[in-house]
C-alpha cells in the first residue's frame, strides 16, 4: 500500500458555524470518540484522505468563542492548544467562521494566529451570502490576514477539495506568524518582562497560562510558579484582558472594512419573522409543549415496534444456540447471561436513537437556543440555567449523555445541580420496571372513556420524577454554597434546514457511547448474576436431593418438579443468600428475599430488575416477555397473608422506590468524571438512596 | 442611568466607552464593545432573558448582566 504522509489537524471555530458540518464532511463514518490525554473528555478523532501523499487524522475541539474559557468545554480547547508546542501533536489548525459573524469568528482567528500554529482559515456558508446580501473580497482579506482563506460550503459539498489543499499546502510551508504585537499597544514595559520570564514559551503562551491558570502539561513547576507569582504581582490584568479584546477587534474591523460588505436591503429576514413565533409569550411555549409531547409520543409509540423486534431476536437467538450448543456451564452462561445481558441493553437502542434525533434535529434547526431563551428565568428559579433545559429532556432517555450534555453551562453551580438531579428525570431504564408493575397492580380501564389508567399512571410516574428533580434543585441551590462568577450568554444562532448528514452522525455518536458505556457494565452484571444465581455453598449442591425428598413419592408433573428443585437452588445460590441477609431492612418496603435481589442488582442498572425476577421465579428465559413473567408475579403468594405477594401496595411502594433512587453505575461514573470528585455521585447515591427509601415505606404503609 | 435593560424592544442603542469595566470579558469577545450598536430584540416572557443585536451577533443575555452596560441613545 501507499505510505502516506499522515498530518494531524484539529477543528476549532464557533458554535453554529458549521464545523462539525465539515468534520462530518471530510471524515464521514472515519470517526471515533476517544480520550483526551490526562483528561477523560470525550474527543471526537476521524481520518481522511487529503491527496495521493498526504492523509490527515482530524480532531473536532469543541465549539468555542474565545480561547479565554469559561466552561468546561472551552477549557479542553485551550489545554489542547497550549500542549501543541512541545507534543507537537497538531501540525495545523483550521479555524471555521461563517460568513455572516465573520467579524466575531475573526476574534477567534487572531487569537489563535498569536499562537502561531500554522492556520488555516475556512469561511463556512458560502451558500448563505446571497442571502445575506455579502460580499467578501477574499484575495484582499488573504492578504491582510496573511494567512490561508478558502470560501467553502460544508453543507452543500462544495469547496472541501480545496480547503484540503489549502492543508497541504500549509503543513508544507510550515509557516505561522502572529496577527499582532498586542504587547505594544497596551503595556509595552509589562509585556517585555513578560517575554523575559520563559523563553521557552511565545508571549500569547504565557499571557494565557497568566491570565487562564492554565498550564501545558510539559511545564516544569519552577516555571509554573515563575509565572503565578508573576501574575499575582500585576495589578491592571483585567483591565489589560479587556485591552486587547478590543485591540483585537480593531484591527478586525480595519482589515473588513477593506474586505467585507453587507447590503442589507438584499437580505432576507427569516429569523426575526420565525423568532416572533417561536419566542411568542404564548405561542412560544404552546410550540415548546406541543413539541414535547410529540417526542414523548414517539418515544413510546414508533419505539415499540423495533423494541418488540429486538426482544424476539435475542429469545429466539438465546434458544437457538441453547439448542446448539452442547449442554453445560458454557451454554448456561452464553444463553442466559451473556446473552439477554446484551439484549437487555440493545433494547434501549431504539427509544435513545429517537430521542436523540429530536434533539440533534432541535439543534441543528437553532431552534433550541430559543427554547433555553425561554425557559431561562424559569430554570433560574430552581438554581439552574436556560441550558439546563436539553440535558433534563435527554435524561428521560439516558442520564448518561444529558450528564455529559451540562458542559456549555458555565456557571458551575447551575452545571453542577443540572448534573445532580438529572437522574431524577425517568430514563428508559425505568420504563420496563413501571411496564410491569403496573400491569400487574393497575386495572386495565378507561377514565372518562378516552385515557387508559394504565397510561395515567406511568405519566403520573415521569411527572413525579420530574417534580423530584426541580424540588431537589430548589433544595440544592438553598445548600450549595458555591460562588460562581461566570454568567449567562448564549448565541441565538440563524435558523437553517436541518442536515439530515450532521444528524445521522450524531445520534449514531451518541447512540454508540451510551451502548459501550452502559452495555459493558450491564453485560459484566449480568454474568456476574447469573454467576451468583447458579452457583452457591454445601446447601446448593444439595438442593436438588432435598426438593426430591420433600416431595417423596407423591406424583408431581416433571415440569414442576423442576421448577421447584430451580427455586430451591435459588433460594441457596450466593445470591439467594444475599437476598436473605437484607430481608429485614426490606420488609417494611414490603419486599421479600426475592424482591431485595432485584432490587440489589438493580443497583447496576434498573431494567435487570425485570430480568432478575424473571430468572427468581424460574421463568423460561424469555426476559422481558412481560405476560409470562406478569403472570409468575400474578401468582406469587405472600406465604404471611396467603394473598398476592405483588398487591397494590407493594406495587406502588416498588414504583415510588425505582422512580426516586440512584440505581445506575454507570451514571455515578459520568457523575464522578463530570465533576471530578466521589463526592457528588456518593450524594446522589445515597441521597437518592433515603429519599426512595423513606417514600417506599410511606407509600407501603399508606396503602396496605 | 441608562442600559441595555432600559431599552424598547425594537429600539437601539450605542454602549457606552464608561462602562467598558463592567462588561465581562467573554461578552466583549462576543462583540459587544463600547462605542458599538445595540438592539433590543425580544423580552423573554418572564422579562428576562434580553434577546439582543450587537455588532452582528444575536446574543441572549440576563437582566443583571443588561443592566450593567451603559448605553447613549442617538439623540433624537
Amino acid at each position: 500500500m501507499s505510505t502516506k504522509k499522515s498530518i494531524n489537524v484539529a477543528l476549532i471555530g464557533n458554535p453554529n458555524t458549521g464545523k462539525t458540518s465539515l468534520f462530518n464532511q471530510l471524515t464521514g463514518l472515519n470517526q471515533k470518540v476517544g480520550n483526551y490525554p490526562g483528561i477523560t473528555v470525550d474527543k471526537k478523532e476521524g481520518s481522511t484522505k487529503l491527496s495521493n501523499d498526504y492523509k490527515a487524522v482530524i480532531t473536532d475541539l469543541p465549539g468555542t468563542y474565545s480561547i479565554n474559557p469559561t466552561s468546561a468545554d472551552e477549557s479542553i480547547v485551550l489545554k489542547t492548544l497550549l500542549n501543541v508546542r512541545h507534543q507537537k501533536n497538531l501540525d495545523v489548525l483550521v479555524v471555521v467562521a461563517d460568513v455572516e459573524n465573520l467579524k466575531r469568528n475573526l476574534l477567534l482567528f487572531s487569537q489563535v494566529k498569536d499562537l502561531e500554529i500554522p492556520t488555516v482559515l475556512v469561511i463556512n456558508m458560502e451558500d448563505q451570502l446571497k442571502r445575506k446580501g455579502i460580499t467578501i473580497d477574499l484575495d484582499a482579506l488573504a492578504k491582510e490576514l496573511g494567512n490561508e482563506v478558502i470560501l467553502a460550503s460544508a453543507r452543500k459539498d462544495s469547496n472541501i477539495q480545496s480547503v484540503k489543499e489549502a492543508i497541504i499546502r500549509c503543513y508544507e510551508k510550515a509557516e505561522a506568524a502572529p496577527l499582532l504585537d498586542m504587547n505594544q499597544k497596551i503595556d509595552a514595559n509589562y509585556f517585555q518582562k513578560l517575554k523575559e520570564l520563559n523563553p521557552n514559551y511565545s508571549l500569547y503562551e504565557l499571557w494565557l497560562m497568566l491570565t487562564q491558570d492554565t498550564f501545558p502539561d510539559a511545564i516544569s513547576e519552577k516555571e509554573k510558579e515563575d509565572i503565578i507569582s508573576f501574575g499575582e504581582n500585576s495589578k491592571n490584568l483585567k483591565q489589560y484582558q479587556h485591552k486587547e479584546t478590543i485591540y483585537r477587534y480593531q484591527k478586525i474591523n480595519e482589515i473588513l472594512k477593506k474586505t467585507y460588505e453587507v447590503d442589507r436591503s438584499k437580505a432576507t429576514d427569516v429569523r426575526s419573522r420565525l423568532d416572533k413565533v417561536f419566542t411568542h409569550k404564548i405561542f412560544g411555549y404552546v410550540i415548546f409543549l406541543g413539541l414535547l409531547l410529540l417526542i414523548f409520543q414517539s418515544i413510546f409509540e414508533w419505539a415499540s415496534v423495533p423494541m418488540d423486534f429486538i426482544d424476539a431476536t435475542f429469545a429466539d437467538l438465546s434458544s437457538w444456540i441453547k439448542g446448539q450448543l452442547p449442554e453445560g456451564v458454557i451454554n448456561d452462561l452464553i444463553t442466559d447471561g451473556i446473552i439477554p445481558g446484551i439484549g437487555g441493553v440493545i433494547i434501549f437502542i431504539p427509544q435513545i436513537a429517537i430521542l436523540f434525533m429530536f434533539i440533534a434535529i432541535l439543534e441543528e434547526t437553532g431552534y433550541m437556543s430559543r427554547v433555553v431563551f425561554l425557559m431561562d428565568k424559569i430554570m433560574r428559579k430552581f438554581g439552574m440555567s436556560g441550558k439546563s433545559v436539553i440535558p433534563l429532556i435527554s435524561g428521560t432517555a439516558c442520564a448518561i449523555p444529558a450528564v455529559m450534555a451540562t458542559r456549555n453551562i458555565s456557571s458551575w453551580k447551575e452545571r453542577l445541580v443540572t448534573i445532580l438531579v438529572t437522574p431524577f428525570m425517568s430514563c428508559s431504564a425505568r420504563l420496563p420496571v413501571y411496564a410491569i408493575i403496573i400491569a400487574l397492580i393497575i386495572p386495565d380501564n378507561k377514565v372518562f372513556g378516552i385515557f387508559s389508567l394504565q397510561g395515567i399512571t406511568l405519566l403520573s410516574l415521569y411527572l413525579l420524577g420530574f417534580f423530584a428533580a426541580i424540588i431537589a434543585a430548589t433544595i440544592l441551590n438553598k445548600i450549595l454554597k458555591i460562588k460562581s462568577r461566570s454568567f449567562f450568554v448564549a448565541e441565538m444562532p440563524d435558523y437553517k434546514v436541518p442536515s439530515a448528514k450532521n444528524v445521522f452522525l450524531d445520534v449514531v455518536e451518541k447512540t454508540k457511547a451510551f451502548t459501550f458505556d452502559a452495555g459493558k457494565i450491564i453485560l459484566a452484571l449480568s454474568i456476574v448474576l447469573w454467576f451468583l444465581a447458579s452457583n452457591g455453598p454445601e446447601s446448593f449442591e444439595n438442593a436438588e436431593q432435598t426438593v426430591i425428598e420433600q416431595v417423596g413419592d407423591r406424583q408431581i408433573p416433571q415440569d414442576k418438579l423442576d421448577q421447584m428443585i430451580a427455586s430451591a437452588q435459588l433460594e441457596n445460590s450466593y445470591i439467594g443468600i444475599m437476598g436473605k441477609t437484607i430481608e429485614p431492612a426490606i420488609e417494611p418496603l414490603g419486599y421479600d428475599w426475592k424482591i431485595g435481589i432485584a432490587v440489589i442488582t438493580s443497583f447496576a442498572a434498573r431494567e435487570v430488575f425485570v430480568g432478575t425476577l424473571a430468572t427468581i421465579y424460574s421463568v423460561e428465559n424469555d426476559d422481558e416477555d412481560t405476560s409470562t413473567i406478569k403472570e409468575r408475579m400474578a401468582a406469587e403468594i405472600n406465604p404471611v397473608t396467603g394473598k398476592p405477594r405483588f398487591n397494590f401496595a407493594v406495587g406502588m411502594s416498588l414504583l415510588v422506590f425505582y422512580a426516586f433512587a440512584m440505581q445506575c453505575i454507570a451514571t455515578l461514573a459520568i457523575v464522578k468524571r463530570e465533576t471530578k470528585s466521589w463526592k457528588w455521585p456518593l450524594i446522589q447515591l445515597f441521597g437518592m438512596g433515603l429519599l426512595a427509601y423513606v417514600s417506599a415505606f410511606s407509600v407501603f404503609q399508606i396503602f396496605s | 442611568m441608562t442600559t441595555i435593560a432600559s431599552l424598547h424592544i425594537g429600539e437601539s442603542a450605542y454602549i457606552s466607552e464608561e462602562s467598558l469595566g463592567e462588561i465581562p470579558l467573554k461578552l466583549l469577545e462576543m462583540g459587544c464593545l463600547p462605542g458599538a450598536e445595540v438592539e433590543l430584540i425580544q423580552i423573554a416572557p418572564l422579562n428576562d432573558p434580553l434577546y439582543i443585536c450587537v455588532n452582528g451577533s444575536h446574543l441572549a443575555i440576563r437582566k443583571e448582566t443588561a443592566s450593567k452596560i451603559q448605553i447613549i441613545k442617538a439623540a433624537e
